[in-house]
C-alpha cells in the first residue's frame, strides 16, 4: 500500500481531470483506471457551486480530492488559490503547480520551494510539481512535503520519463513518496517509472486525448500495477553485454594468475 | 522596442515561398519565421487540408478536447478617433451612449444569468467617458462574480494597466489594425489613435505592468493579409522572448459591413482566414486563437478543434444592447447570432467540451 500523509492508496495511478472531451467521459476513464486519487485545476472548477460540471461529476466519497493550484505564476498566487480551495472544499490536499512560462508549464523551483514552505506552516498537505532536480527534492522534502512530483518530460508532451537519470536519483535519496508526473505518454511509460520505484505516476494527457479514453485509461492501471510487481519481484541488473541465461559458459575471465 | 519589418518586404519574403519551403514548414518541428511566411504564402493554398490536419493534432495536444467561450459587453461607443472603417468613429451620425457603471453591471449579469463567467469590456477611445477610474470600478464591481474579465479600449500605460490587473482585469486586447505604417496613416484620419507607434508597443505595457494574458492582432480587410499574418507572427515572437511569463492570443477580425460607407479594401476569403490560423498554430503551438461571432455559425463550427481555442457567443456590439435590443448604435452587425447554449451544444456534439471557467479573478487580488 502507498501512504501519503498518513492516508492508505490502493492504487498508484493519480489522475488529471484536464482535456476531457466532457464531464462524463472525464468521470468514465478515472472508473476505469481505478484510481484512488485525482487532481482538480481550481481554475477550471467553482467550488462555491454545487452545481459545477466536474465536482458533481467526481464522487468525492471514493476519491482523495486533490485540488491543485494550475496557472499560479509564483508563491503568492498559488498561496491564495490554496487557501481559496481548502475554504472551499475543507480538504487540505494540494498539488502545488507554480508555472510561470505558460507556454511550456515547467515549474519555478524558486516560488515552489517558498510556497512549500509558507503552506506547509499554514497546515496543508503538500505534493509539489517540480523539474527533476535531486536536489531541490530534498529541500522541498525538508520543508515538509508530503510528497515530491518530478516531471518525466514537459507536460502535454508524450515524451515519457526522458529525466530517469535524475529521477533515479530522487527515488534513492527520498524519505517521501515520489510521484512521477507530466509527460507520460503511453502505458509503457508508465510502467518504466514503476518499474525504476517510483511510488505512483500521475497521467493526464495520455488519457484525455486518446482516441478512447477509457480504455487507455483501463491500460494504464495494468500497466501500474506491472511495474510495480516488477520492482517488488526485483528487476535484474541493466547490462551493455550480452550475458547467456545458462551462465558458466563464455565469460569474460581476467587472469589472476600472478597472484602468489 | 519591437519595430515591424518593412511591409513590402514581408509581402515579397511571403510571395517568394515555393512548394519546397511549405513542404518544409509542414515537416519541421521547431518553425522559423521563414517556415511561418512559406505557410502564409500562395503556394502553401494547395496544402491547406494538410495544414489543417497538422494545426488540428497540435491543438488537441497542446489544448485538449476544450474550446472556451466568451461574450463582449459594449460599454461605450463615443470616439475620439476617426477610423475610415469603425462604425463607431467620430465622424458617424450614430446615437452615442456610455453605459453608467451600475448599468455595466446591469448587462454583466444578464450574461452571467445566460451562463457566461468569462467577458470582455470593449469601448470607444474617449477619456473623458472611459478612463482607468471607470474601468477600475467595474472592475471592482465584476470581479467576484465573473472568472476573467478582460478588456479591449483605448491604449493605456503601464501604470493604469497595473491598476487596472489589481482590480481584477485578467487579459487585455489591442489590435494593430494594420502593420502597414503607410496604410494606418491613410485609414486613421485623427484622434490619438492615428500615433502607429503608441499602438504598436502597447502589448508590451500590458505585459510588463504584469497581465496575464495579451492579445494581438490585424484588421482583416485593410492591408495585405498575407503580410499582416507574417507581421503578426513577428510581433509574437518578439513579444515572447521579451515576456516569457505572459499568455499569449492572436484574434481575426475580418471586416463586416459597419455604418459609413466604408467596404473592406482586400477580399479576405474564408480560406485565407483558415490559412492564417492554421500558419499561426503551426508557428506558435501554444498561442490561443480567437474566432468572434463576425464569423458565421457554419465557418465557426466547421473550424471547431482545427486549430482556434475561444470562440465568442451570443453577441451583440452595442452598447446596452443585452437589456434593451433596439438594433442600432452597433460596431458591426454580427455572422453567428446563436446563443451560449447553441453555441456549446454544437460543440459538444463535435466532442469538445465548451470551457467558460479556466480562472477566477480572485485568484490574483493581492488584498484578498
Amino acid at each position: 500500500m502507498l501512504t501519503i500523509a498518513g492516508t492508505e492508496f490502493r492504487s498508484r495511478l493519480f489522475l488529471g481531470t484536464g482535456k476531457f472531451s466532457s464531464s462524463t467521459v472525464m468521470a468514465d476513464a478515472i472508473a476505469a483506471s481505478d484510481c484512488q486519487m485525482v487532481t482538480v485545476a481550481l481554475r477550471r472548477v467553482d467550488l462555491d457551486n454545487p452545481e459545477d460540471d466536474i465536482m458533481k461529476a467526481l464522487s468525492l466519497r471514493e476519491y482523495t480530492f486533490l485540488p491543485n493550484t494550475s496557472g499560479a505564476r509564483d508563491a503568492n498566487e498559488a498561496i491564495r488559490l490554496a487557501h481559496l480551495a481548502r475554504a472551499a472544499s475543507g480538504s487540505s490536499w494540494l498539488k502545488l503547480e507554480v508555472t510561470p512560462d505558460p507556454r511550456t508549464l515547467l515549474p519555478d523551483p524558486v516560488e515552489t520551494l517558498l510556497a512549500t514552505e509558507k503552506l506547509v506552516k499554514d497546515g496543508f498537505i503538500v505534493l509539489p510539481y517540480m523539474n527533476a532536480d535531486p536536489i531541490l527534492a530534498l529541500k522541498l522534502q525538508d520543508a515538509g512535503a508530503a510528497a515530491v512530483m518530478p516531471l518525466g518530460s514537459p507536460i502535454g508532451t508524450n515524451q515519457g520519463v526522458l529525466s530517469d537519470s535524475m529521477v533515479e536519483i530522487i527515488i534513492d535519496q527520498a524519505r517521501v513518496p515520489v510521484v512521477v508526473d507530466a509527460g507520460i505518454g503511453a502505458p509503457s511509460h508508465a510502467a518504466y517509472a514503476m518499474e525504476m520505484g517510483a511510488d505512483a505516476v500521475l497521467v493526464n494527457t495520455a488519457i484525455s486525448i486518446a482516441g478512447d479514453p477509457v480504455a487507455m485509461a483501463a491500460a494504464f492501471a495494468k500497466a501500474v500495477e506491472a511495474g510495480r510487481t516488477a520492482f517488488v519481484a526485483g528487476m535484474g541488473q541493466r547490462s551493455k553485454q550480452a550475458s547467456a541465461s545458462s551462465p558458466d559458459d563464455g565469460k569474460l575471465s581476467s587472469d589472476l594468475g600472478f597472484l602468489a | 522596442m519591437f519595430k515591424t519589418p518593412d511591409f513590402i518586404q514581408l509581402g515579397k519574403q511571403v510571395r517568394s515561398a515555393t512548394a519546397e519551403d511549405v513542404e518544409h514548414a509542414l515537416n519541421a518541428t521547431r518553425l522559423s519565421l521563414d517556415d511561418l511566411a512559406a505557410l502564409m504564402s500562395p503556394a502553401a493554398e494547395p496544402y491547406l487540408p494538410k495544414m489543417a490536419a497538422r494545426s488540428s493534432e497540435i491543438t488537441l495536444a497542446r489544448f485538449g478536447k476544450t474550446t472556451q467561450l466568451y461574450a463582449p459587453i459594449y460599454l461605450s461607443n463615443y470616439c475620439t478617433n476617426r477610423c475610415v472603417y469603425c462604425g463607431f468613429s467620430a465622424d458617424n451620425l450614430i446615437k452615442r451612449k456610455c453605459l453608467t457603471i451600475e448599468e455595466a453591471e446591469k448587462e454583466a449579469m444578464i450574461l452571467h444569468d445566460r451562463g457566461f463567467q468569462h467577458i470582455l469590456l470593449v469601448s470607444g477611445e474617449a477619456e473623458n467617458a472611459v478612463d482607468v477610474e471607470y474601468m477600475e470600478a467595474i472592475a471592482l464591481r465584476l470581479r467576484d462574480k465573473f472568472a476573467a474579465v478582460s478588456i479591449e479600449i483605448q491604449p493605456m500605460s503601464t501604470e493604469h494597466y497595473h491598476r487596472l490587473f489589481l482590480a481584477g482585469i485578467t487579459a487585455v486586447a489591442v489590435y494593430q489594425e494594420t502593420y502597414d505604417r503607410n496604410l494606418y496613416k491613410k485609414v486613421h484620419l485623427s484622434g490619438k489613435k492615428s500615433d502607429y507607434d503608441y499602438r504598436l508597443e502597447t502589448p508590451a505595457r500590458v505585459a510588463e505592468a504584469g497581465m496575464r494574458e495579451v492579445g494581438i492582432g490585424a484588421l482583416l480587410g485593410l492591408g495585405d493579409w498575407r503580410a499582416e499574418g507574417l507581421a503578426i507572427g513577428y510581433h509574437l515572437h518578439w513579444l515572447r522572448k521579451k515576456f516569457w511569463s505572459t499568455a499569449f492570443t492572436v484574434s481575426f477580425p475580418r471586416m463586416r459591413p459597419a455604418t459609413g460607407e466604408f467596404e473592406p479594401l482586400e477580399i479576405v476569403s474564408e480560406s485565407n482566414l483558415s490559412q492564417l490560423i492554421f500558419a499561426l498554430r503551426l508557428f506558435d503551438q501554444d498561442v490561443g486563437l480567437i474566432v468572434s461571432t463576425r464569423e458565421e455559425a457554419r465557418y465557426r463550427d466547421g473550424m471547431l478543434g482545427l486549430g482556434p481555442t475561444r470562440y465568442s457567443a451570443g453577441s451583440c456590439t452595442a452598447p446596452g444592447g443585452y437589456g434593451n435590443s433596439d438594433g442600432d448604435a452597433e460596431q458591426f452587425s454580427v455572422g453567428d447570432h446563436r446563443s451560449l447554449d447553441e453555441v456549446s451544444a454544437i460543440i459538444r456534439e463535435k466532442g469538445f467540451d465548451p470551457v467558460c471557467k479556466d480562472w477566477d479573478c480572485r485568484f490574483q487580488i493581492t488584498d484578498y
